[in-house]
């Protein structure tokens, strides 16, 4: 006797969303941090109009991949508080189940706080973002982050240095992502043809792809003892 | 009652092997250090001056040759990675380890060589251009691997996280190699295939350059790591022979 | 009868130190295992083990015939645990805590309800059941651990010193809730520090010290002093061996 595989996922995924409703920690947390991170950069980036498109991507992405470190350090911290990562674990799932669930979870949460910063940074940065294009790249992207995310953090939580390992590990690995979402995005913004990029979009969905496997083959490995 | 049982539980090595010099890795090491001065002399002599760049050129037989080897060294962690998760002997740990200290020193031979020629080339030690910032962030994959492990007490745990993150970590040195290709800004040249059209300090290959280079491929690319990985296996034999001694000693 | 729980050299080591050496244990269902020893003694790890989280470094584990870890999955809905942390959601309330558990036991929606509502009020707990988990008291916190255990009616009972926390009513409450289980053919393994109760409850003693097992004998007779002379007598053996 099993419980289906979706069940079991939007099952852990609806948890979440319901303690997240409730209490509100990670998305005013991550969105605070994304919030004060764009104020910064544009104080800190005192620039021209071509200047910024060219580095308004690299704003967004870094803001986005930060926020969702915090938001991933915060979400595997509670599956580890009352240890309740064991009770999903004892559940009769599959572990691709609680992985999936987990990951459904972080990349609804961070996608939503990058979806948020679209509008304000077009405000902030006087540039246009809300486009089809930006928005299929920052949903790729994000999903990138959240596949290797959820997988490294429930390695981290589980380690003496917990949260200040997690960027060191994820960054890296993360860097593909990072830089097709950031090209590809760089390039719509500066409404260059759709051949310049579109490539950087294709890369970013391959670079999925192959993260999705692996990590959903080595989650198994990073749970058990 | 209690303490019987230990001498029957298996430990990790078995006591005699561990402790012999094996004579196949004696001749090896001797290989190396001769075919390390054959690959020396191809390239500081046998070698024709390339006519733009002058000597500085020759650094190259060593700096494209070194990348490899770490290649090859982080492939070793990928299976050594990939084979201890399936069977959960340590040794294909310790093989994982011993290429990321490997492949790290490698990386570190590929990127100071780099340096060196374009001090002369482009003008500056370092440039923040695609393929170096790449092979940069590499290194910092493995020395995060080599922190992951530092940071985990529980030697099973340990082994089996290494193993993970080794795995997933081969995606930098992927990124490193296929970034010339994709990224068209680059100013690292190619020197096999095309280069990108903003290459700085291209150069065309002679007949004796590439014997030159043939020669000190399979030298770094091949006899260095594997020697070394060895040594470093050997060591951390020795090492958890050590350690399984220590732990028969208090327990009598 | 073929036995429920079978561990054969069962062996579990953390480095170079053991929690376990070659244990063997049999035990039938419907059996009240009480598994006694000191801190360190392997009980704990012995319990985590036969929950297919932790994988043994040496021996075989079988539950029911499937081989642990290895074919835990499908035996995991027959396990009711309660472990040394509550395994609950601070963030969720009673009732939605719950709620989820069904549904990750995929118990039918209707039923799953009723059985929730049920379930709190076994554990007094009906009037806290909107309250998130984060306000309870460690005593209701472990109230609400049982009742999470029991929730998909489990064959086997894990226990890992299943009172700690609770008041002298919540203790008697598990007493009853734990032999109405027994009476019912479950079969139940608890890890103990209470001599008294573990003589009184259980149908069979099982002593572990240093990860192997030191005695093992039907409760049947034993009152809770005779089991505090048993156990002593048992230390102290342990202790003159250890000093030769």
């Amino acid at each position: 006797m099993k419980t289906p595989f979706f069940k079991a996922v939007i099952a852990i995924v609806r948890k979440d969303m319901q303690a997240e409703l409730r209490s509100r920690e990670l998305l005013s947390s991550m969105g605070m941090f994304a919030l004060l991170s764009i104020l910064i950069f544009s104080f800190a980036l005192q620039l021209d109009i071509v200047a910024r498109q060219e580095v308004v991507g690299g704003v967004l992405w870094v803001t986005v991949v930060f926020a969702s470190i915090l938001g991933l350090n915060r979400s595997m911290a509670t599956e580890r508080e009352g240890s309740s990562f064991d009770a999903l674990l004892l559940a009769p799932v599959d572990r691709a189940a609680v992985f999936f669930g987990k990951l459904g979870g972080n990349f609804i949460f961070t996608l939503t706080v990058g979806v948020l910063l679209l509008p304000l940074m077009s405000l902030l940065y006087n540039i246009v973002l809300l486009n089809g294009y930006l928005l299929a790249t920052l949903t790729l992207g994000t999903l990138g982050f959240s596949i290797t995310g959820t997988l490294l953090a429930t390695m981290t939580v589980q380690t003496r240095a917990r949260e200040s390992l997690l960027p060191i590990l994820m960054l890296p690995i993360a860097l593909p992502v990072l830089l097709a979402s950031v090209n590809a995005s760089s390039g719509i913004l500066r409404a260059a043809p759709l051949g310049d990029w579109f490539a950087w979009l294709q890369i970013l969905g391959a670079v999925d792809v192959i993260y999705l496997a692996l990590c959903y083959l080595l989650f198994g490995y990073v749970i058990e003892e | 009652m209690a303490a019987q049982n230990i001498q029957s539980v298996p430990t990790a090595v078995e006591p005699s092997r561990a402790s012999r010099l094996p004579r196949a890795l004696v001749a090896l090491t001797i290989a190396t250090a001769l075919a390390l001065a054959v690959g020396l002399y191809m390239a500081l002599v046998y070698a024709g001056m390339e006519s733009t760049q002058g000597n500085v050129q020759r650094i190259f037989y060593i700096h494209m040759p070194s990348f490899f080897g770490a290649f090859l060294a982080f492939s070793a962690t990928v299976v050594g990675g990939g084979m201890y998760l399936r069977t959960r002997q340590t040794k294909w740990d310790v093989l994982a380890l011993a290429g990321v200290e490997v492949g790290l020193m490698l990386s570190l031979v590929n990127l100071a060589t780099g340096s060196i020629w374009a001090r002369p080339i482009w003008n500056t030690w370092w440039t923040w251009d695609p393929r170096l910032t790449s092979a940069a962030i590499m290194g910092l994959t493995y020395m995060a691997y080599l922190m992951l492990r530092a940071g985990i007490e529980n030697p099973e745990q340990r082994r089996r996280f290494a193993s993970v993150y080794g795995i997933l970590a081969i995606s930098t040195v992927i990124m490193t190699l296929i970034i010339i290709r994709i990224r068209p800004d680059t100013i690292h040249p190619a020197p096999i295939g095309g280069s990108p059209q903003d290459a700085q300090g291209d150069f065309n290959l002679t007949p004796s350059m590439v014997t030159a280079l043939l020669t000190n491929l399979p030298i770094w690319g091949l006899l260095v790591p594997i020697t070394l990985m060895w040594w470093r296996i050997r060591l951390e034999n020795l090492r958890e022979r050590v350690d399984s001694l220590k732990i028969r000693l208090m327990e009598k | 009868m073929k036995p429920l729980i079978e561990a054969r050299a069962l062996t579990k080591a953390y480095g170079f130190t053991f929690a376990l050496r070659k244990l063997d244990l049999t035990v039938l269902r419907g059996e009240w295992v009480a598994l006694l020893g000191a801190n360190g003694s392997g009980k704990s790890t012995l319990l985590r083990l036969l929950t297919g989280l932790s994988r043994p470094t040496a021996g075989t584990l079988t539950i029911g015939g499937w081989e642990i870890p290895r074919e835990a999955e499908a035996m995991r809905a027959q396990l009711g645990v309660v472990s040394h942390k509550p395994l609950l959601y601070e963030t969720l309330t009673a009732r939605e805590n719950l709620r989820f558990f069904a549904r990750m036991y995929h118990l039918p929606k209707d039923s799953a309800e009723e059985r929730i509502t049920a379930l709190l009020s076994r554990v007094g707990l009906s009037r806290r059941g909107n309250d998130l988990v984060r306000t309870y008291s460690r005593g209701m916190q472990q109230r609400l651990s049982i009742a999470r255990a029991l929730l998909h009616n489990p064959d086997i009972l894990l226990l890992d010193e299943p009172h700690t926390g609770l008041d002298r009513d919540g203790a008697a409450l598990l007493d009853t809730i734990l032999q109405e289980a027994h009476a019912d053919k479950r079969t139940i393994l608890m890890a103990t520090h209470e001599l008294e109760r573990a003589a009184a409850l259980a149908t069979r003693i099982v002593i572990l010290s240093r990860g192997t097992l030191v005695y093992d004998a039907p409760a049947a007779g034993f009152d809770g002093e005779r089991l505090a002379a048993q156990y002593a007598a048992v230390s102290n053996e342990l202790k003159a061996a250890s000093n030769e």
